[in-house]
């Protein structure tokens, strides 16, 4: 990491640590802890969609695995710790079958597949009436105490929210940047070099879709703990698709592209809808209008745009003889 | 009798109705240069692919100094000392070029389960990939991206890549296609280096340089093995030039 990347992710860390000072407003904290735990779910599917090709349309399959198993386990008398655990390995335990299933289909088969999973989870979820209360969900008897704190008031619950989320970013982060990362990226645009280079681009992408699932999971314990309540409203496809808009809007080859996805979609869905009650209208319209400027996503379009616009003051400051390109 | 480096026994394959690969049988020693001609469409890239596992086969056998490929997938014959290049430039053309063979190192390191460690910190790995490419020439153009390298440049990588596996068989699929005549030398001339311990099978539709370089070949038509013997014996035989010249 170059030093001006450490003091910038430093500044970053240190912003995200002052939010409940600057804002102050219960409510306006209560949304940054629910942006974090959705750019979780954004981040981990962006381990598949972003640097795998692998887009899945049951996201949100491993917050309904996950939160009902939490709180099905605390109900049934487990202390919150176990119960958290426990939903987690659960919920991974899904990915790994899941993932069995959705690869052998590549391209829309997988899409197709993951989603018929989703939808299954979400039908189980919607008909189990002793298990999930269907269509009424269930409540979460209290947030947990980690390590004896209390986390029951806004700003202590954003910091463990916080806690979390950064310590899955610094673990995608190191994927990201992995040998195993390397490989995936590899068998994203060239399967077959790939085998013929000796990597097993099958378990590659099974392992992926497994360690998604996982930090999924993760983040569906935490939107209980937020909301301290499921329903299957929670786990529709319209919320798994939300996900997947998340990375693509922000940029799904980039790291930070969920995250700011994740922001926008949330705010928009939050803040503007208490004002206009075409929200939805609204966010569509955002979607379109950055996909038809920025294909990529708003992250590496708003850097190429930067990066366009420094070489422009540059060439206007310096001779174009002596300009250098941007390194 | 040594093992042949590779052994392909009654090998069939058919695409619906059309046989792409009719009963091919042919043995390639050790150290072996064989070359693989036969017009468009005769299933030379076929035979490759059944070779590598990028196609099932119907039928048959494909030995690799004596162990039994068939059933096995692509990426286990590449850990037993397999390695081609592509007749259609198959590379990551938005990476470097020291990158595309790292990948190709990486394939048969431990390393390439680690999802924890920060790839660019193994030097050794880096180091060793620029070597490769310093071997065919490549060395000042390892940082640069694929897609802004000349088409002579990448053929080269290819090269690279499959020789960074270290195989101990070879596929060579039209190393020449589209080089200059400047740039043919070069490319032969890397063949020429190549060490004796690899067996290397190369199809290649440049006569002068893939008659140079073969010690024994095998003439393709129709998916079938129609003439193989020595250069002399396959240029003498009348069938090669009835399948090139038409009767």
């Amino acid at each position: 990491m170059t030093p001006r990347a450490a003091a910038g992710l430093a500044l970053c860390v240190l912003a995200l640590v002052a939010v409940p000072w600057v804002i102050g407003n219960e409510f306006y904290v209560n949304m940054a802890s629910q942006v974090l735990i959705y750019a979780l779910f954004a981040l981990s599917i962006n381990m598949m969609l972003g640097y795998g090709g692998m887009v899945s349309l049951g996201h949100a399959a491993y917050l309904g695995i996950a939160g009902y198993a939490c709180i099905l386990a605390t109900t049934a008398g487990y202390d919150q710790l176990t119960a958290a655990v426990f939903a987690v390995a659960l919920s991974t335990a899904a990915a790994a079958f899941f993932g069995v299933l959705s690869l052998r289909a590549p391209g829309l088969g997988f899409i197709m597949i993951t989603l018929a999973l989703g939808q299954i989870v979400w039908g189980v979820a919607y008909r189990a009436n002793d298990l999930t209360g269907g269509d009424n969900g269930i409540r979460h008897p209290a947030r947990p105490m980690p390590f004896g704190f209390d986390i029951s008031d806004a700003p202590s619950f954003y910091y463990f929210t916080l806690v979390v989320f950064l310590v899955a970013l610094f673990f995608i982060w190191r994927f990201a940047r992995s040998p195993f990362g390397a490989s995936l990226k590899g068998a994203r645009d060239q399967p077959r070099r790939m085998r013929m280079l000796g990597h097993n681009v099958w378990l590659v992408r099974w392992i992926t879709f497994v360690m998604a699932g996982f930090w999924a999971s993760v983040a569906g314990v935490l939107y209980v703990y937020y909301n301290l309540f499921l329903s299957p409203h929670a786990i529709s496809l319209q919320q798994s698709a939300e996900i997947l808009l998340m990375a693509i809007l922000g940029g799904a080859s980039t790291l930070s592209g969920p995250i700011v996805g994740a922001a926008i979609i949330t705010l928009v869905k939050n803040v503007v809808s208490t004002y206009v009650e075409r929200w939805n209208t609204l966010l569509g319209v955002i979607f379109v209008v950055v996909i038809v400027f920025m294909p990529y996503g708003l992250v590496p379009g708003c850097a190429q745009a930067w990066e366009r616009l420094r070489n422009r003051m540059k060439s206007r400051k310096v001779s174009p003889a002596a300009s250098e390109p941007a390194q | 009798m040594t093992t042949p480096a590779l052994e392909v026994a009654h090998l069939s394959k058919r695409f619906g109705g059309l046989p792409a690969t009719k009963d091919v049988s042919l043995s390639v020693s050790p150290g072996e240069r064989r070359l693989i001609i036969g017009p468009n469409g005769a299933g030379k890239t076929t035979l490759f692919n059944l070779i590598t596992g990028d196609l099932s086969a119907d039928a048959g056998s494909v030995r690799l100094f004596g162990q039994e490929l068939i059933g096995m997938p692509t990426q286990r014959r590449v850990h037993l000392g397999l390695a081609r290049t592509y007749q259609i430039l198959t590379l990551f053309p938005r990476e470097r070029l020291v990158h595309n063979v790292v990948l190709a190192l990486l394939g048969l390191d431990r390393r390439r389960w680690n999802p924890w460690s920060i790839l660019t910190a193994s030097r050794d790995l880096y180091a060793n990939a620029r070597a490769f490419l310093e071997r065919v020439g490549l060395g000042d153009a390892a940082e640069r991206i694929v897609a802004e390298t000349s088409y002579g440049e990448r053929r080269r990588l290819e090269l690279a890549m499959a020789l960074a596996q270290k195989p101990k068989l070879l596929l060579l699929d039209e190393p020449l296609a589209g080089l200059s005549q400047a740039e043919r030398q070069t490319v032969r001339a890397l063949l020429d280096a190549i060490p004796r311990e690899v067996t290397i099978v190369m199809i290649e539709h440049d006569m002068d340089t893939a008659l140079a370089f073969a010690e024994r070949i095998t003439v393709l038509h129709y998916g079938e093995v129609i003439v193989e013997g020595t250069r002399a014996e396959v240029v003498a035989d009348p069938r090669t030039r009835e399948v090139y010249l038409g009767d």
